[in-house]
């Protein structure tokens, strides 16, 4: 596929994408959702709960954008607040206290930048779903279905494994702010999107992610009968590695690590 | 253009920050004025109270001085000096800006790191430097933060960290925002193991940094009036359109809301960390 990189930004923040809900209900069987933090309150842009993947029990997070007007306003367009993160994190510790294995879907332009937001820690929230996720000792998949906006979606992306979508994208910065930060302005964000290397390739090639997800025939059956194999085998080896935390480790460990001159 | 002198701290003045004895004002000296009081202070003043002025507003620090206030006279270890950013991203201007940042800061990267005693109490410091893109986190300044913290826990040592950053370097794309899941989870390693961990933050702390390892300690602390936040606070007002309450993301607000344990006037600083490391290593 030959898009330049913002076209395929735009694909990723398509509201007719399939978003978290879809693959939750197409690829597990009896979702039971469960809210709240148990601090705060209940964030909508984060779903989560447990479901069945082949028969067996896992816990499933989902960042959800919705699709139409309403369903995308009552979702705060996939933008979540520290509830949302710390609803997260909840249900991974419900997790691993209960050996279930999870998987999180992954589609935010970023965490969301507000004054209840910054009042109720949302850099704190981040920041401890970082450190907690790189100990869970239960196998964790994330996927990224469209768009991974910096610290927001790497709050629940400290995975085993990650995986993306072939166009959805995943970035530090959005192309418009970094347009408007370099260049004072957001117009050039086609520029910036070539530069920052946001695509599921370029994510690959640096060793960021472990596979792409091919895009034939989204939405449809075969589509998520696909995504539901590939999840049930890893999670099959995951769950047989008696060093799933040590490898963790690692695996963000070395990333970076070669674009250092240690001289 | 006073600030802006703080990029060449080449004279006597700046180079011997705890020289006390120069309170006396010389004729023609060098002052600074304050941001918060406007008054005009000499810098041999200034200096004798840690660049705190009289109002107490606190004037930013370069990582090195900070630790020349803070470290045991001839205690400083300095480790992974030679760690710097490449261009992974091949990002254009950016080696040019770095370059740049180099020759004006005379750090090789935003964070400097090493072994220190505090008031003879031994600890693993990093300090970040703001003079180097704002303290922004790409690979080298993850890879310092990640191997420090390794070290110490190696080492069974405790980590002091003074935080100040914009948030992750954008030039180094993703590889900058995997540095804050790599540093995260090299912090739990530490504490996981009962090591202590002190963070200090300096103005500004934001963004990326924010969301990992500036929020992740034990102990939080944080100097007067200094900005504290994950997003940026123009872009807060642009997103929602609204005016910001009073004192928003000052460290005050900050601790008011639950997430800084103390604030500590640089002044009082040393004493207050060297009592803390002496109270988790036996008292």
């Amino acid at each position: 596929m030959n898009l330049i990189p913002y076209n395929r930004v735009k694909l990723a923040r398509d509201s007719q994408r399939p978003t978290g809900l879809d693959y939750i209900r197409n690829i597990f069987k009896g979702f039971i959702e469960f809210h709240g933090d148990r601090r705060y309150g209940d964030d909508p842009a984060i779903v989560g709960g447990i479901a069945r993947l082949n028969g067996n029990p896992v816990t499933v997070i989902a960042i959800e954008k919705g699709h139409t007007a309403k369903e995308r306003t009552y979702r705060n367009f996939g933008a979540a607040h520290p509830e949302g993160y710390r609803k997260a994190l909840r249900l991974m510790k419900q997790a691993e206290k209960f050996g279930r294995p999870i998987v999180c879907f992954v589609d935010t332009s970023g965490a969301y930048c507000g004054i209840g937001a910054e009042e109720r820690g949302q850099g704190q929230a981040i920041a401890e779903n970082l450190m907690e996720m790189s100990t869970l000792c239960v196998p964790i998949i994330s996927i990224l279905i469209g768009e991974g906006g910096s610290g927001g979606a790497l709050g629940l992306a400290v995975a085993d494994r990650v995986w993306m979508l072939q166009n959805s994208v995943y970035s530090v910065i959005s192309p418009e702010g970094c347009a408007s930060i370099l260049w004072k302005d957001a117009a050039k964000a086609e520029v910036a999107a070539a530069r920052l290397k946001l695509t599921s390739e370029d994510a690959k090639s640096l060793g960021v992610i472990e596979r792409i997800l091919s895009e034939e025939d989204m939405g449809k059956k075969e589509f998520y009968d696909n995504i539901r194999t590939l999840l049930v085998e890893e999670l099959g080896q995951l769950s047989s590695d008696l060093d799933l935390i040590g490898k963790r480790y690692e695996r963000f460990r070395r990333i970076g690590a070669d674009a250092v001159n240690k001289e | 253009m006073a600030l802006l002198n703080f990029l060449k701290p080449k004279n006597q003045l700046e180079e011997g920050g705890r020289t006390a004895a120069l309170v006396q004002q010389d004729a023609g000296e060098p002052e600074k004025k304050c941001p918060n009081c406007h008054k005009e202070i000499p810098l041999s003043h200034l200096w004798a109270n840690r660049l705190v002025c009289t109002c107490g507003y606190h004037f930013r620090l370069k990582a090195r001085q900070r630790i020349k206030m803070l470290a045991d006279k001839g205690n400083f270890q300095e480790l992974y000096a030679g760690m710097k950013a490449e261009n992974p991203l091949n990002f254009p201007g950016y080696r040019e800006k770095v370059e740049n940042v180099r020759t004006a800061s005379g750090e090789e990267e935003a964070v400097v790191c090493g072994i220190a005693k505090i008031r003879g109490q031994e600890c693993c410091l990093f300090v970040m430097e703001p003079y180097f893109m704002m303290g922004s986190m790409g690979s080298a300044v993850g890879e310092k933060i990640t191997s420090l913290f390794e070290y110490a826990t190696e080492h069974r040592l405790p980590v002091v960290g003074y935080t100040v950053s914009g948030g992750a370097r954008m030039q180094e794309g993703l590889l900058s925002l995997m540095q804050m899941a790599k540093t995260s989870a090299a912090v739990k390693r530490h504490s996981d193991d009962g090591l202590l961990y002190i963070t200090v933050l300096t103005d500004p702390t934001t963004g990326g940094v924010t969301a990992s390892f500036a929020m992740e300690a034990d102990i939080i602390l944080a100097e007067p009036g200094a900005t504290v936040g994950f997003a940026g606070a123009r872009v807060i007002e642009q997103t929602t359109k609204k005016s910001l309450p009073k004192g928003f993301q000052k460290s005050e607000f900050v601790l008011e809301h639950g997430f800084i344990d103390y604030i500590a006037a640089r002044t009082s600083q040393r004493k207050l960390l060297a009592e803390l490391l002496k109270i988790h290593n036996g008292g």
